[in-house]
């Protein structure tokens, strides 16, 4: 029993993360790409949080730490790049 | 108009050392468990790299003042190291020892060579890929 749902589970991840892919793919404007990529990181953390339960391991949670920090660099970088046009300054003017 | 990013200066000044613990754990983990010297040092490369995307590159020069190209060397010239001290005891080339340790605080600790060669090549990460993103940078 426990185990059908885990798996269902895991397809419907599956068919979320399809479906942020298609927004990546044909998303109007650039906020709905980024926001998808998030997305995407969010739904492959908690596939890989039911892989792990599904294996028995628990191996697998320094890697959703580490997909944790890295989607947040990349949504903080890619707000700021639509924000200022730039990533990384030289020199804050403020 | 005058922006301001009180936010983002709050929320990572919190947050590179949440990310700065992480990759001491997965620095010190590596010899039993997932994680190791190159997985260390990438973690800490993206906490450099989210404090060079918060700040400005002379701000955190200013603070952390090293040349990463410096520190790479000084990374594969320990790694380097490791592998030829162990020529000095007789044995074959990158020969690594371990044993098991009697502290005062820690108890029974195992202790091995190869953390010494992982702390080079965790200075080589480091000081590689974050020479690759500021020169990326400053080219445009």
């Amino acid at each position: 029993m426990i185990q059908t749902i885990l798996y269902f589970a895991l397809t419907l991840f599956g068919i979320a993360i399809a479906i942020a892919l298609f927004r990546i793919v044909f998303g109007p404007s650039l906020p709905d790409r980024v926001i998808a990529l998030d997305m995407i990181g969010v739904n492959l953390i908690s596939s890989m949080a039911i892989i792990s339960i599904i294996i028995g391991t628990t191996f697998f949670l320094d890697v959703i730490l580490i997909i944790g920090i890295i989607a947040f660099i990349s949504t903080i970088a890619f707000s700021k790049y639509i924000e200022r046009g730039g990533i990384i300054e030289r020199k804050r003017d403020d | 108009m005058k922006t301001n990013n009180v936010i983002l200066h709050a929320v990572v000044k919190l947050v590179v050392f949440i990310i700065l613990t992480l990759s001491v754990y997965l620095f010190l983990s590596g010899h039993h468990k997932p994680g190791g010297g190159f997985i260390g040092g990438l973690v800490l490369a993206s906490a450099f790299v989210l404090l060079f995307i918060a700040f400005d590159i002379e701000a955190i020069r200013k603070a952390i003042p090293f040349d990463f190209k410096r520190v790479a060397a000084l990374g594969a010239f320990i790694s380097v190291g490791t592998g030829f001290g162990s020529l000095l005891f007789g044995e074959n080339f990158l020969t690594q020892a371990f044993g098991y340790f009697d502290l005062p605080f820690f108890g029974t600790t195992e202790l091995t060579t190869v953390t010494i060669f992982e702390t080079g090549v965790a200075l080589v990460v480091v000081g590689v890929v974050v020479t690759i993103i500021l020169s990326i940078v400053e080219d445009v």
